[in-house]
């Protein structure tokens, strides 16, 4: 995936991620035309309902993320024994995704707040979704700090493993005792549970916007995972280098 | 592997018993948090009742985390997670005899929070089995989970803050299960307070699997 | 005579430091080595590494006959490991700590009258929390929570420290004893000259590997 090899690369594009990166930014601009311009208003919400065209992709990015860092570390953790490289590929990739994800389920709150204050008129709602969601959020930080902790290389990598395994598992059930709290308590606020109906220009507008989002993270992800390639490289000449200057130092100092 | 599991949680009550932690300082800092909790609510006796089953669980979920971080310091301090490493006591029996210890500890700390409860919040019990499988769910879980995740930020200078990070949102849904599961049983609402119940057994399982697996490679240094 | 550590060429990283850089080192049974050299000199990490506790990312290195690069957990239960700090439990009493360190290696609860007298802990301070001790008589329980295990390999860092000279005699003359019913000591230790006389042994290491070794096995 990458072709990085070497830690003095001063930046990590490469041709294929310039072509995407130019793609990244066409289906953007065209996403923001179709979002804001072309595809009509809704007839509950009105314009409100652009806002969509963001949240939704976002918060499937972030779920798809999600799934990715926790495949990966499993991938990691069946792989350290048997993979030349213990397995690093796989961390670099859950670690990628993981920041990659938090971003996005950051975009999903932030445009699901704005979106709510324009149509229920509060920025919060305990619903099922939106509690999930901010669990997710936080669950994802959690991990993220756990990741940059001073450490053992080897070992912060096996413990975020561990971490994002079971949070794989313990999402669901979040989501669904949360999920089933809600409907148990199903207020007078019925507009929450229901999605606008999507037809016509608005069903493209979505899907395509779903694809133009996608693209974004994946450029998102393919840097992000390179920055981590070069810091470990880096972390491993360094690591080389003090080994040889201890190794020439036949007095025995440091 | 009974024998080792009974042996590290003996040590770890005993421990306890010597240096009175949980009973001297936890246990009353959780029911000051129940009296303030009251302040904050105005001490309306009506919201205090129907919030009891889960400002009961706020205050479990404050002193268990408080009684893990200390499970653990107990591991850490004096470089005793390297004589953990050298025994050969095997990993399972480790995480499952802390998570007996943190059990019976964190138990106890609900028998006095209980009590608070029932006296300043003003509630009746209508259902005494099911508050007592549920308290029993719930304290299964957290110490589980407890352990699990205690391992994991353990011998890190941050982990004082770290801990109730991770932990929190793990433990988020056992406050929801048991929240809800001890108002039905206190008759505030009719909710399928079994169901709850159940749901803090299965995460206590899930968790378990993990551990007896985990444990070992977790408690690594390097 | 079987080898008890077998270390060639091996490179060990704590974190992202090189400890050991190219070590290599036989010790057979039954030997007393004392290791010697400057602080930073790899004298604590390579303790470690025969106790599994730092991982070797090269070379080839055997304790007591297990493959470290395979399953460096393997030997921890015959090896009395003891570092700079004690490992004790500062809130239980003395005799309930030598106690569940006894029984965590499977020995006789028994064994721990025999341990503490051993060392030298008057029966009276046996009913005292730990944490109430003086730093050498908290010492002498950390070596009494080791002498129980009876190991096979003793990995001793600075065991002498704290301790008053009658009590680093009798120190001495346990190792001398375990020595000879089989055991295998290493020790590292800033003392001078005198503790040298259990050693038949002394290597001096500095900068991750041996430098000077008074008698190759």
């Amino acid at each position: 995936m990458t072709s990085t090899t070497r830690s003095n690369a001063k930046m990590t594009a490469t041709p294929a991620t310039r072509v995407l990166g130019v793609l990244a930014i066409a289906a953007t601009a065209l996403m923001a035309v179709l979002g804001l311009f072309i595809s009509p208003a809704d007839v509950i919400q009105g314009e409100a309902v652009r806002m969509l065209y963001l949240h939704v992709p976002s918060i499937w990015i972030a779920y798809g993320a999600f799934v990715l860092t926790s495949v990966s570390s499993i991938l990691f953790l069946r792989a350290r024994k048997r993979r030349e490289d213990q397995g690093r590929h796989y961390d670099r990739l859950a670690g990628s995704a993981a920041e990659v994800g938090v971003v996005f389920t950051g975009i999903t709150l932030i445009t699901g707040m704005l979106w709510g204050k324009v149509t229920w008129g509060t920025y919060w709602q305990w619903d099922a979704r939106l509690t999930t969601t901010i669990l997710l959020f936080v669950t994802y930080l959690g991990y993220l700090a756990l990741r940059r902790l001073p450490a053992d290389p080897m070992v912060r990598s096996q413990r975020a493993a561990v971490m994002a395994l079971i949070s794989f598992i313990n999402v669901p059930i979040v989501h669904y005792s949360v999920d089933w709290w809600r409907t148990l308590h199903q207020k007078a606020s019925l507009s929450v549970g229901r999605r606008p109906e999507i037809t016509g220009e608005m069903y493209w507008t979505l899907l395509y916007s779903t694809l133009a989002v996608t693209i974004v993270a994946t450029w998102l992800m393919i840097h992000r995972y390179r920055v981590i390639r070069l810091e470990e490289l880096r972390d491993e000449e360094a690591l080389a280098a003090l080994i040889s200057s201890r190794l020439k130092n036949d007095d025995g100092s440091n | 592997m009974l024998a080792e599991t009974l042996l590290v949680a003996r040590k770890d009550l005993r421990v306890e018993w010597r240096a009175k932690v949980a009973l001297g300082q936890v246990a009353p800092l959780a029911l000051l948090i129940l009296v303030v909790l009251a302040f904050a609510l105005d001490a309306n006796s009506s919201l205090l009742e129907l919030g009891a089953g889960g400002l009961y669980w706020v205050a479990v979920l404050y002193g268990g985390t408080l009684l893990i971080q200390r499970s653990f310091d107990v591991e850490t301090d004096d470089g005793n997670m390297d004589a953990f490493r050298m025994s050969a006591i095997g990993a399972p029996s480790l995480f499952l005899g802390k998570s007996l210890a943190l059990f019976v500890q964190i138990g106890l700390l609900e028998l006095v929070l209980g009590s608070g409860i029932a006296l300043l919040y003003n509630v009746r019990v209508t259902d005494w089995v099911l508050l007592f499988v549920a308290a029993v769910a719930g304290t299964v879980a957290f110490s589980v989970c407890g352990v699990l995740w205690g391992v994991m930020s353990a011998g890190l200078r941050v982990r004082a803050t770290l801990l109730p990070l991770l932990l929190v949102p793990v433990l988020a849904p056992i406050l929801l299960a048991g929240s809800r599961a001890f108002e039905t049983a206190l008759g505030v609402r009719a909710d399928a307070g079994w169901t709850w119940a159940s749901l803090m057994f299965v995460i206590a399982a899930i968790h378990t699997a993990i551990g007896l697996g985990a444990f070992g490679f977790l408690l690594e240094e390097g | 005579m079987s080898a008890v550590v077998e270390f060639e060429k091996v490179v060990a990283v704590a974190g992202s430091f090189p400890v050991l850089t190219g070590l290599d080192l036989r010790v057979a049974q039954g030997e007393v080595v004392l290791l010697r050299g400057e602080n930073g000199a790899g004298k604590t990490s390579f303790l470690r590494s025969c106790a599994g506790l730092i991982s070797v990312s090269s070379g080839d290195a055997h304790v007591l006959g297990f493959d470290m690069r395979v399953d460096r957990r393997a030997p921890r239960r015959y090896i009395g490991l003891l570092g700079h700090e004690n490992n004790l439990y500062r809130d239980l009493w003395v005799r309930e700590h030598v106690e569940f360190r006894a029984a965590a290696v499977g020995a006789a609860e028994s064994d721990t009258d025999a341990a503490l007298l051993r060392v030298g802990v008057p029966k009276q301070l046996w009913s005292v929390p730990i944490g109430s001790l003086s730093a050498g008589q908290r010492r002498k329980v950390a070596i009494a929570s080791l002498v129980v295990g009876r190991p096979r390999l003793w990995l001793l860092d600075e065991p002498h420290a704290s301790l008053d000279s009658e009590s680093r005699e009798n120190l001495d003359v346990i190792l001398a004893e375990a020595s000879q019913l089989g055991a295998t000591i290493i020790f590292a230790s800033h003392e001078s000259p005198p503790t040298n006389g259990i050693a038949s042994r002394v290597i001096t290491m500095g900068g991750g590997r041996v430098l000077e070794d008074s008698g190759a096995s």
